[in-house]
Protein backbone atom coordinates (compact mmCIF):
# COMPACT_ATOMS: atom_id res chain seq x y z
CA UNK A 1 0.00 0.00 0.00
CA UNK A 2 3.00 2.34 0.95
CA UNK A 3 4.08 1.97 -2.57
CA UNK A 4 0.80 2.53 -4.29
CA UNK A 5 1.55 6.59 -4.65
CA UNK A 6 4.92 5.46 -6.49
CA UNK A 7 3.85 3.41 -9.02
CA UNK A 8 0.91 5.33 -9.93
CA UNK A 9 3.77 8.18 -10.39
CA UNK A 10 5.68 5.49 -12.74
CA UNK A 11 2.90 4.95 -14.70
CA UNK A 12 1.94 8.74 -15.43
CA UNK A 13 5.89 8.97 -16.27
CA UNK A 14 5.03 6.02 -18.39
CA UNK A 15 2.42 7.39 -19.92
CA UNK A 16 3.73 10.96 -20.88
CA UNK A 17 6.64 9.49 -22.52
CA UNK A 18 4.52 7.39 -24.90
CA UNK A 19 2.52 10.18 -26.05
CA UNK A 20 5.78 12.14 -27.07
CA UNK A 21 6.77 9.07 -29.06
CA UNK A 22 3.74 9.12 -30.37
CA UNK A 23 4.15 12.52 -31.89
CA UNK A 24 7.49 11.32 -33.03
CA UNK A 25 6.12 9.04 -34.51
CA UNK A 26 2.82 10.90 -36.24
CA UNK A 27 5.36 13.47 -37.08
CA UNK A 28 7.75 10.87 -38.97
CA UNK A 29 4.99 8.95 -40.92
CA UNK A 30 3.72 12.07 -42.36
CA UNK A 31 6.62 13.23 -43.27
CA UNK A 32 7.68 9.65 -45.02
CA UNK A 33 3.89 9.83 -46.72
CA UNK A 34 4.88 13.47 -47.79
CA UNK A 35 8.32 12.06 -49.41
CA UNK A 36 6.63 9.14 -51.08
CA UNK A 37 4.18 10.79 -52.58
CA UNK A 38 6.49 13.25 -54.48
CA UNK A 39 8.66 10.36 -55.51
CA UNK A 40 5.72 8.31 -56.60
CA UNK A 41 4.37 11.25 -58.97
CA UNK A 42 8.10 11.98 -59.68
CA UNK A 43 8.48 8.40 -60.97
CA UNK A 44 4.79 8.02 -62.71
CA UNK A 45 6.64 8.09 -66.20
CA UNK A 46 4.60 9.76 -69.51
CA UNK A 47 0.92 9.24 -70.19
CA UNK A 48 0.67 6.17 -72.76
CA UNK A 49 -1.24 4.76 -75.31
CA UNK A 50 -5.18 3.65 -74.20
CA UNK A 51 -4.58 5.54 -71.70
CA UNK A 52 -7.32 8.54 -70.92
CA UNK A 53 -6.55 12.17 -72.09
CA UNK A 54 -6.33 14.68 -69.42
CA UNK A 55 -9.26 16.99 -69.87
CA UNK A 56 -8.08 20.52 -70.24
CA UNK A 57 -9.09 23.89 -72.06
CA UNK A 58 -6.85 25.46 -74.51
CA UNK A 59 -7.76 29.17 -74.67
CA UNK A 60 -6.19 30.13 -77.78
CA UNK A 61 -4.45 33.73 -78.64
CA UNK A 62 -7.22 34.94 -80.46
CA UNK A 63 -9.07 34.30 -77.12
CA UNK A 64 -11.07 31.04 -78.12
CA UNK A 65 -11.72 28.77 -75.43
CA UNK A 66 -11.55 25.19 -76.42
CA UNK A 67 -12.44 22.79 -73.87
CA UNK A 68 -11.46 18.85 -74.76
CA UNK A 69 -14.25 17.58 -72.95
CA UNK A 70 -16.77 19.48 -75.86
CA UNK A 71 -14.67 17.19 -78.72
CA UNK A 72 -15.68 13.69 -77.59
CA UNK A 73 -16.31 12.02 -80.81
CA UNK A 74 -13.42 13.35 -82.70
CA UNK A 75 -10.19 12.55 -83.16
CA UNK A 76 -7.47 14.99 -81.93
CA UNK A 77 -4.04 15.73 -82.26
CA UNK A 78 -2.40 17.56 -79.46
CA UNK A 79 0.86 19.69 -80.70
CA UNK A 80 2.88 20.42 -77.93
CA UNK A 81 5.65 23.48 -79.40
CA UNK A 82 7.61 26.44 -78.32
CA UNK A 83 8.71 29.15 -80.87
CA UNK A 84 12.58 28.43 -78.83
CA UNK A 85 12.38 24.86 -80.00
CA UNK A 86 14.20 23.93 -82.58
CA UNK A 87 12.84 20.67 -84.12
CA UNK A 88 9.51 22.49 -83.52
CA UNK A 89 10.55 24.28 -86.95
CA UNK A 90 11.17 21.02 -88.68
CA UNK A 91 7.67 19.72 -88.34
CA UNK A 92 5.51 23.21 -88.06
CA UNK A 93 4.95 23.24 -92.12
CA UNK A 94 4.05 19.20 -92.04
CA UNK A 95 1.82 19.54 -88.95
CA UNK A 96 -0.08 22.63 -90.75
CA UNK A 97 -0.33 20.89 -94.27
CA UNK A 98 -1.52 17.89 -92.56
CA UNK A 99 -4.23 20.29 -91.13
CA UNK A 100 -4.89 21.22 -94.41
CA UNK A 101 -5.97 17.63 -95.84
CA UNK A 102 -8.67 17.51 -92.42
CA UNK A 103 -9.41 21.42 -91.86
CA UNK A 104 -12.74 20.65 -93.96
CA UNK A 105 -13.82 17.72 -92.05
CA UNK A 106 -15.99 17.27 -88.99
CA UNK A 107 -14.12 14.21 -87.93
CA UNK A 108 -10.60 15.40 -86.99
CA UNK A 109 -9.35 18.50 -84.76
CA UNK A 110 -5.58 19.65 -84.20
CA UNK A 111 -4.65 21.52 -81.17
CA UNK A 112 -1.56 23.52 -80.73
CA UNK A 113 -0.20 24.02 -77.02
CA UNK A 114 2.59 26.72 -76.81
CA UNK A 115 5.02 25.68 -73.94
CA UNK A 116 6.94 28.05 -71.94
CA UNK A 117 7.28 30.43 -74.03
CA UNK A 118 6.94 34.24 -74.86
CA UNK A 119 3.79 35.52 -76.77
CA UNK A 120 5.71 37.98 -79.02
CA UNK A 121 7.99 35.37 -80.51
CA UNK A 122 5.20 32.61 -80.30
CA UNK A 123 2.94 34.64 -82.81
CA UNK A 124 6.26 35.11 -85.14
CA UNK A 125 6.62 31.70 -85.07
CA UNK A 126 2.41 31.31 -86.29
CA UNK A 127 2.73 33.73 -88.90
CA UNK A 128 6.37 32.07 -90.44
CA UNK A 129 4.80 28.76 -90.54
CA UNK A 130 1.16 29.90 -91.40
CA UNK A 131 -0.30 27.97 -88.83
CA UNK A 132 -4.04 28.04 -89.38
CA UNK A 133 -5.66 25.53 -86.50
CA UNK A 134 -6.11 26.34 -83.20
CA UNK A 135 -2.85 28.02 -80.77
CA UNK A 136 -2.70 28.87 -77.51
CA UNK A 137 -0.24 28.97 -74.71
CA UNK A 138 0.14 26.48 -71.82
CA UNK A 139 -0.91 28.68 -69.05
CA UNK A 140 0.67 27.70 -65.69
CA UNK A 141 1.54 25.04 -67.48
CA UNK A 142 -0.85 23.14 -66.30
CA UNK A 143 -1.87 21.16 -70.06
CA UNK A 144 1.99 19.94 -70.12
CA UNK A 145 2.15 18.79 -66.83
CA UNK A 146 -1.55 17.09 -67.32
CA UNK A 147 -0.26 15.02 -70.30
CA UNK A 148 3.54 14.76 -68.38
CA UNK A 149 5.31 15.46 -71.11
CA UNK A 150 9.14 15.69 -70.93
CA UNK A 151 10.30 17.93 -73.55
CA UNK A 152 9.07 19.71 -77.05
CA UNK A 153 8.05 18.85 -79.65
CA UNK A 154 5.55 16.14 -78.35
CA UNK A 155 2.58 15.17 -80.29
CA UNK A 156 -0.79 13.06 -78.45
CA UNK A 157 -3.32 12.04 -81.20
CA UNK A 158 -6.79 11.13 -79.26
CA UNK A 159 -9.58 9.19 -80.22
CA UNK A 160 -13.03 9.76 -80.80
CA UNK A 161 -13.76 7.97 -77.11
CA UNK A 162 -10.68 10.36 -75.48
CA UNK A 163 -8.32 7.18 -75.25
CA UNK A 164 -4.77 7.94 -76.31
CA UNK A 165 -3.66 6.06 -79.51
CA UNK A 166 -0.43 7.71 -80.89
CA UNK A 167 2.16 10.00 -79.08
CA UNK A 168 4.76 11.04 -81.13
CA UNK A 169 8.06 12.16 -79.24
CA UNK A 170 10.05 15.06 -81.05
CA UNK A 171 9.70 15.88 -84.22
CA UNK A 172 7.16 14.20 -87.48
CA UNK A 173 9.13 13.28 -90.27
CA UNK A 174 6.48 14.51 -92.88
CA UNK A 175 2.58 15.33 -93.18
CA UNK A 176 2.17 11.84 -94.62
CA UNK A 177 3.47 10.25 -92.08
CA UNK A 178 0.91 12.66 -89.56
CA UNK A 179 -1.68 11.61 -92.11
CA UNK A 180 -1.05 7.78 -92.29
CA UNK A 181 -1.71 7.69 -88.30
CA UNK A 182 -4.51 9.94 -88.67
CA UNK A 183 -6.52 7.76 -91.63
CA UNK A 184 -5.54 4.46 -89.93
CA UNK A 185 -6.91 5.85 -86.91
CA UNK A 186 -10.42 7.10 -88.59
CA UNK A 187 -10.66 3.63 -90.39
CA UNK A 188 -10.62 1.83 -87.50
CA UNK B 1 43.26 92.78 -77.60
CA UNK B 2 40.77 93.55 -75.44
CA UNK B 3 37.69 91.68 -77.30
CA UNK B 4 40.24 88.20 -78.01
CA UNK B 5 39.44 86.76 -74.77
CA UNK B 6 35.43 86.76 -75.13
CA UNK B 7 36.14 84.86 -78.18
CA UNK B 8 38.26 82.58 -76.50
CA UNK B 9 36.12 81.89 -73.84
CA UNK B 10 33.28 81.46 -75.91
CA UNK B 11 34.82 79.07 -78.49
CA UNK B 12 36.54 76.91 -75.02
CA UNK B 13 32.60 76.99 -73.99
CA UNK B 14 31.37 76.09 -77.40
CA UNK B 15 33.59 73.10 -77.53
CA UNK B 16 33.40 71.54 -74.10
CA UNK B 17 29.53 72.06 -74.82
CA UNK B 18 29.45 70.11 -77.92
CA UNK B 19 31.95 67.15 -76.39
CA UNK B 20 30.04 66.92 -73.27
CA UNK B 21 26.90 66.47 -75.61
CA UNK B 22 28.20 63.86 -77.68
CA UNK B 23 27.36 60.86 -75.08
CA UNK B 24 24.13 61.84 -73.94
CA UNK B 25 22.98 62.33 -77.98
CA UNK B 26 24.68 59.05 -78.32
CA UNK B 27 22.39 57.16 -75.67
CA UNK B 28 19.00 58.93 -76.86
CA UNK B 29 19.51 57.75 -80.29
CA UNK B 30 20.74 54.09 -78.79
CA UNK B 31 17.87 53.61 -76.34
CA UNK B 32 14.74 53.54 -75.63
CA UNK B 33 14.04 56.76 -73.29
CA UNK B 34 13.68 54.36 -69.56
CA UNK B 35 16.38 51.77 -71.10
CA UNK B 36 17.10 49.32 -68.46
CA UNK B 37 19.71 48.40 -67.47
CA UNK B 38 20.91 44.12 -67.41
CA UNK B 39 21.57 44.65 -63.44
CA UNK B 40 18.04 45.50 -62.96
CA UNK B 41 16.73 42.84 -65.53
CA UNK B 42 19.01 40.25 -63.74
CA UNK B 43 17.67 41.15 -60.43
CA UNK B 44 14.45 40.33 -61.45
CA UNK B 45 15.80 36.94 -63.44
CA UNK B 46 17.34 35.62 -60.40
CA UNK B 47 14.36 34.99 -58.52
CA UNK B 48 13.10 33.17 -61.44
CA UNK B 49 13.61 29.56 -62.30
CA UNK B 50 12.50 28.47 -66.50
CA UNK B 51 10.79 25.14 -66.38
CA UNK B 52 13.01 23.70 -69.50
CA UNK B 53 16.10 23.93 -67.87
CA UNK B 54 15.47 22.81 -63.97
CA UNK B 55 17.83 23.99 -60.79
CA UNK B 56 19.48 26.87 -62.98
CA UNK B 57 18.03 30.68 -62.10
CA UNK B 58 16.96 32.90 -65.18
CA UNK B 59 20.02 35.41 -65.33
CA UNK B 60 22.03 32.84 -65.69
CA UNK B 61 20.74 30.49 -68.09
CA UNK B 62 22.08 30.19 -71.73
CA UNK B 63 19.32 29.00 -73.47
CA UNK B 64 16.83 30.61 -76.12
CA UNK B 65 13.68 29.93 -73.91
CA UNK B 66 15.56 31.86 -70.80
CA UNK B 67 16.99 34.94 -73.13
CA UNK B 68 13.75 35.06 -74.20
CA UNK B 69 12.41 35.59 -71.32
CA UNK B 70 14.97 38.09 -69.80
CA UNK B 71 13.57 39.74 -73.13
CA UNK B 72 10.13 40.26 -71.26
CA UNK B 73 11.51 40.98 -68.60
CA UNK B 74 13.44 43.87 -69.87
CA UNK B 75 10.11 45.06 -71.60
CA UNK B 76 7.72 44.99 -68.90
CA UNK B 77 10.22 46.57 -66.49
CA UNK B 78 10.68 49.69 -69.45
CA UNK B 79 6.64 49.65 -69.53
CA UNK B 80 6.85 50.20 -66.00
CA UNK B 81 6.14 47.08 -64.08
CA UNK B 82 7.66 45.96 -60.79
CA UNK B 83 9.59 43.44 -59.39
CA UNK B 84 6.34 41.81 -58.01
CA UNK B 85 4.26 42.43 -60.44
CA UNK B 86 6.22 40.79 -63.28
CA UNK B 87 6.44 37.60 -60.60
CA UNK B 88 2.68 37.74 -60.49
CA UNK B 89 2.66 37.74 -64.76
CA UNK B 90 5.59 34.74 -64.69
CA UNK B 91 3.69 32.92 -62.17
CA UNK B 92 0.02 33.12 -64.39
CA UNK B 93 1.88 32.43 -67.65
CA UNK B 94 4.43 29.39 -66.56
CA UNK B 95 2.96 28.36 -63.18
CA UNK B 96 4.30 28.68 -59.33
CA UNK B 97 7.26 26.59 -60.47
CA UNK B 98 8.83 29.41 -61.81
CA UNK B 99 9.43 31.08 -58.81
CA UNK B 100 13.24 30.69 -57.00
CA UNK B 101 10.95 30.86 -53.47
CA UNK B 102 7.27 28.94 -53.48
CA UNK B 103 4.74 30.61 -52.20
CA UNK B 104 3.10 29.46 -48.36
CA UNK B 105 -0.39 28.12 -49.73
CA UNK B 106 -1.62 24.12 -50.65
CA UNK B 107 0.93 21.60 -50.17
CA UNK B 108 3.90 24.42 -49.85
CA UNK B 109 3.00 24.89 -46.65
CA UNK B 110 5.12 21.26 -46.06
CA UNK B 111 8.24 23.21 -47.07
CA UNK B 112 7.50 26.10 -44.26
CA UNK B 113 6.57 23.71 -41.89
CA UNK B 114 8.41 20.28 -41.33
CA UNK B 115 11.98 22.16 -41.03
CA UNK B 116 10.88 23.73 -38.32
CA UNK B 117 9.16 21.19 -36.64
CA UNK B 118 11.76 18.49 -36.98
CA UNK B 119 14.23 20.84 -35.65
CA UNK B 120 11.76 21.48 -32.47
CA UNK B 121 11.25 17.53 -32.21
CA UNK B 122 15.11 17.01 -32.34
CA UNK B 123 15.81 19.53 -30.08
CA UNK B 124 13.02 18.01 -27.50
CA UNK B 125 14.88 14.22 -27.82
CA UNK B 126 18.16 15.88 -27.15
CA UNK B 127 16.64 17.87 -24.27
CA UNK B 128 15.05 14.44 -22.74
CA UNK B 129 18.14 12.61 -23.72
CA UNK B 130 20.48 14.94 -21.80
CA UNK B 131 18.29 14.66 -18.62
CA UNK B 132 18.07 11.02 -18.47
CA UNK B 133 21.85 10.68 -18.69
CA UNK B 134 22.31 13.22 -16.06
CA UNK B 135 19.59 11.26 -14.06
CA UNK B 136 21.25 7.91 -14.35
CA UNK B 137 23.71 6.61 -11.16
CA UNK B 138 27.65 7.69 -11.89
CA UNK B 139 29.49 5.08 -13.26
CA UNK B 140 31.63 3.07 -10.26
CA UNK B 141 35.36 4.00 -10.69
CA UNK B 142 36.30 0.48 -10.09
CA UNK B 143 33.77 -2.16 -11.64
CA UNK B 144 35.03 -5.20 -10.21
CA UNK B 145 34.84 -3.32 -6.46
CA UNK B 146 32.18 -5.36 -4.42
CA UNK B 147 29.52 -3.15 -3.56
CA UNK B 148 27.58 -4.32 -0.12
CA UNK B 149 24.20 -6.08 -0.74
CA UNK B 150 22.44 -2.84 1.14
CA UNK B 151 23.09 -0.62 -0.94
CA UNK B 152 23.01 -2.64 -4.42
CA UNK B 153 19.77 -0.63 -5.87
CA UNK B 154 18.67 -3.72 -7.77
CA UNK B 155 19.05 -5.84 -4.74
CA UNK B 156 16.68 -2.88 -2.74
CA UNK B 157 14.64 -3.03 -6.30
CA UNK B 158 13.91 -7.53 -5.37
CA UNK B 159 13.70 -6.80 -1.76
CA UNK B 160 10.83 -4.71 -2.81
CA UNK B 161 9.13 -7.05 -5.32
CA UNK B 162 9.46 -10.05 -2.81
CA UNK B 163 7.73 -7.89 0.05
CA UNK B 164 4.68 -7.60 -2.30
CA UNK B 165 4.07 -11.02 -2.28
Amino acid sequence: MENQPAENQQISKKKKISWGHLVIWIVLILFLIVLGLGLLRSQEGPIGINDASPNFTLTTFEGEIIKMSDLKGKLVLVNFWASWCTPCEQEASEIEMAWQSYKNSDKVVFLGVDYVDTEPEARAYLQKYHISYPNGPDLGTRISQSFRIRGVPETYIIDQNGLIQFVQIGPFRSSSQIQSVIDSLLNQ
Amino acid sequence: MRNRFPHRTASLLISLLVIFSIPILVKAQSGSPTSVTDDEVNSVARELYCPVCENIPLDVCGTQACAQWRELIRQKLEAGWSKDQIKVYFVEQYGDRVLATPPARGFNWLIYLFPPLLILLGGIILYRSIKIWKAAPPARENPNEEVPLEKDPYFAQIEDELKKR
